[in-house]
């Protein structure tokens, strides 16, 4: 019971590239256990991304995955075969990807599109299928759901879109559910409700849930665990209460700064930022990747930077033990 | 906000309706499709406008009857107290210029920053060439680009670069109203709170008037100093920035307000009644168009449109509110 679900240490992502070597994920440990919610936040280019397609064994094969671990329920995504990597996901490990509008096939019907993963995984007739199909989209919040499964995509709007990818992400009762930034693409009432969505099925279905997202009210709101990610590394991980009531690495704080928190923020006044660029992962990288942005940087930065605990499971990867208040 | 009422509005729309035929199969008839339903309003100067609603409420139909790229139905749009015709497209691009949301497709790539930033000087007719160069040196330090990028072509900027150099290019023939439509949502949280910050200061720098397109609620919140509700081609609450946030009356500005999440790991995803689906503007619902999805609709809201109901410097479209005693402000019946 007390095994984690998916346990990831050390992994890396390198894209060959022109220049050299892109260094797109730089080691990362996570682990998940069933029934929690960790949330990747990060900005764009961050590895966030890269991170949820290697776990589900979607990187082409130009990229190299390396990783000491990544064990999912047990057994070794790393050096899993193809075909048995095939048999798991869609089954026991799904994907919701941002874009609802391209990520459904508009040439086959809704029905057609939520069987196929069942159909190929277990045995089940096309009727049973097809019922299995309605009664999910049913539960995801789909009205009249006997008629959309006769309907395309272009039929349906946004957010009822990204409900059917819900659903067929849910047709083989998976344990993990990997969403990309599942409600980016939709208006905030839509998002409420996909993210509530969501969060009940992870608790009645008992299942894990990595989100990847760069909106913190979303984090915040739906996460047990966060990471961090910056430049390829998780800068910072912990419980959502840890990292939003103590945020302990300046990028963390600084992001924190940049967004207008209503009855928080002064209407009027500046937002904080974040100066400069994301650096060039390309060829060796060393010592923190944020220093260039930081206002705390100091000469030591630029060494290898260790991991801290800020207690519980609340860690950081800064050569700052204390922080001054101010900062970012 | 009390010397609101003396100012004369800089831009001024008087029941606008603009209303598309649109062909829903290849051998059906075209059905009218309402996008703007008479939507009216006062822009003053140095006011930002926050308009929100869901894709597909109009939003950015009215952008583009504001920049003159669409001509509305029936309705006048007044600059200045004067009305602008369809013969007068030049001028209004001479006051209205716009801030497109996504840098990546409304920059040219195959033109240089230079070129970008001075091309509405030469489609104006203002200036030489050399005080084109000029006007680029400056706005390119205004928005905060160093010199060098003038060279420089888009694929070569980060997003919030080339969203600097969308802003100096609206910026360049001196508008007095800039029309942002989602200017921060393709880009990231650091990036955003620049763009913002800098939106912000040619405010005050450049006594600019902005109409703000956005659904970050937050970030409207932020800037706006009046808010705009539109629903369905409609606008069905409009009030002071600070009214709104206050105390939201329509029960679909409480619906928006209360999806906006906060970062609060103490709270969860808030439960709002709406239903997911947004209805269909070929045959709008009876009534007030939002009755099937408010959580306190009766059968008053399914027959009868709701009255407009203005108060002082605010106004909300809804059955359940009524004019305080002394007229200025919206209470509850």
């Amino acid at each position: 019971m007390n095994d984690p679900i998916l346990n990831v240490k050390n992994l890396t992502v390198d894209i060959p590239v022109s220049g050299g070597t892109l260094h797109a994920v730089r080691g990362i440990d996570f682990e998940l256990n069933r029934g929690e919610t960790l949330c990747i936040v990060g900005e764009s280019g961050s590895g966030k991304s890269l991170t949820s397609l290697a776990v589900m064994g979607l990187l082409g094969k130009r990229l190299q995955v390396r990783a000491d671990k990544m064990e999912f329920e047990g057994r070794d995504l790393g050096s899993m075969p193809q075909r048995q990597m095939q048999a798991l996901r869609g089954d026991r490990m799904a994907m919701i990807f941002q874009e609802p509008m391209t990520s459904l096939n508009p040439a086959y019907t809704i029905g057609d599109q939520l069987c196929e993963a069942l159909r190929l995984h277990r045995k089940v007739s096309k009727a049973e299928a097809m019922a299995r199909a309605a009664d999910l989209l049913g539960k995801v919040g789909i009205t009249a759901a006997e008629s959309r499964l006769r309907q395309f995509p272009h039929q349906l709007s946004g957010g009822l879109r990204q409900r059917v990818m819900i659903a067929m992400s849910l047709m083989c009762e998976p344990d993990l559910i990997i969403a990309d930034e599942p409600t980016t693409a939709l208006d905030v009432t839509i998002q409420a409700q996909i993210l509530r969505l969501l969060a009940d099925l992870k608790r009645e279905m008992n299942m894990a849930l990595i989100l990847v997202t760069h909106d913190l009210g979303v984090v915040a709101r739906i996460a047990d665990k966060v990471a961090v990610m910056y430049a390829g590394e998780i800068v910072e991980s912990g419980s959502a209460k840890e990292i939003f009531d103590a945020p302990s690495h300046p990028y963390t704080r600084g992001l924190l700064n940049c967004i207008p928190v209503p009855g928080k923020t002064k209407p009027g006044e500046p937002l904080g930022s974040i100066p400069g660029i994301v650096p060039s992962l390309i060829g060796d990288v060393s010592g923190c990747a944020f220093r260039s942005r930081c206002n705390q940087a100091i000469e030591a930065c630029a060494s290898t930077v260790p991991e801290r605990s800020a207690g519980g499971e609340h860690k950081y990867r800064c050569i700052h033990t204390q922080l001054t208040s101010e900062v970012a | 906000m009390s010397g609101m009422k003396n100012r004369e509005p800089v831009l001024e729309l008087t029941n606008i309706t603009k209303t598309y035929q649109v062909k829903q199969g290849m051998f059906s008839k075209p059905k009218p499709l309402q996008a703007l339903g008479g939507v009216s309003l006062r822009i003053h100067k140095k006011d930002v406008l926050g308009l929100v609603g869901e894709s597909g409420c109009g939003k950015s139909t009215l952008a583009k009857i504001l920049l003159g790229l669409e001509r509305p139905t029936s309705g006048e749009v007044l600059v200045d107290g004067k009305e602008i015709g369809p013969s007068d497209r030049q001028l209004l691009a001479r006051r209205i210029q716009p801030i497109f949301q996504d840098p990546y497709s409304s920059l040219n790539p195959r033109k240089s920053i230079e070129e970008i930033v001075s091309l509405p000087l030469v489609v104006h007719n203002i200036g030489d060439s050399a005080s084109r160069s000029q006007a680029v040196t400056k706005m390119l330090d205004l928005v905060g680009l160093p010199e060098r990028v003038r060279r420089g072509y888009p694929g070569q900027l980060s997003g919030g670069q080339r969203q600097r150099v969308a802003i100096a290019r609206a910026l360049v023939i001196n508008p007095e109203i800039v029309i942002c439509d989602e200017p921060t949502s393709a880009l990231d949280v650091s990036i955003q709170s620049q763009i913002l910050n800098l939106l912000a200061d040619l405010r005050e720098e450049l006594g600019l008037t902005y109409l703000f397109i956005s659904h970050n609620l937050a970030v409207v919140e932020h800037l706006a100093t009046r808010v705009a509700v539109m629903y369905l081609g409609r606008i069905v609450e409009e009030s002071s920035a600070a009214d709104l946030f206050a105390g939201p009356k329509h029960p679909y500005t409480r619906a928006l307000l209360d999806s906006v999440l906060t970062p609060d790991p103490s709270l969860s995803v808030p439960d709002i009644h709406l239903g997911a689906t947004f209805p269909n503007p070929i045959s709008p619902p009876s009534g007030c168009h939002f009755h099937p999805r408010c959580p306190i609709a009766t059968d008053l809201c399914a027959s009868k449109a709701p009255p407009h109901i203005q108060a002082g410097a605010s106004h909300v479209d809804c059955h359940f509110y009524k004019k305080s005693a002394d007229g200025l402000s919206l209470q509850p019946v």
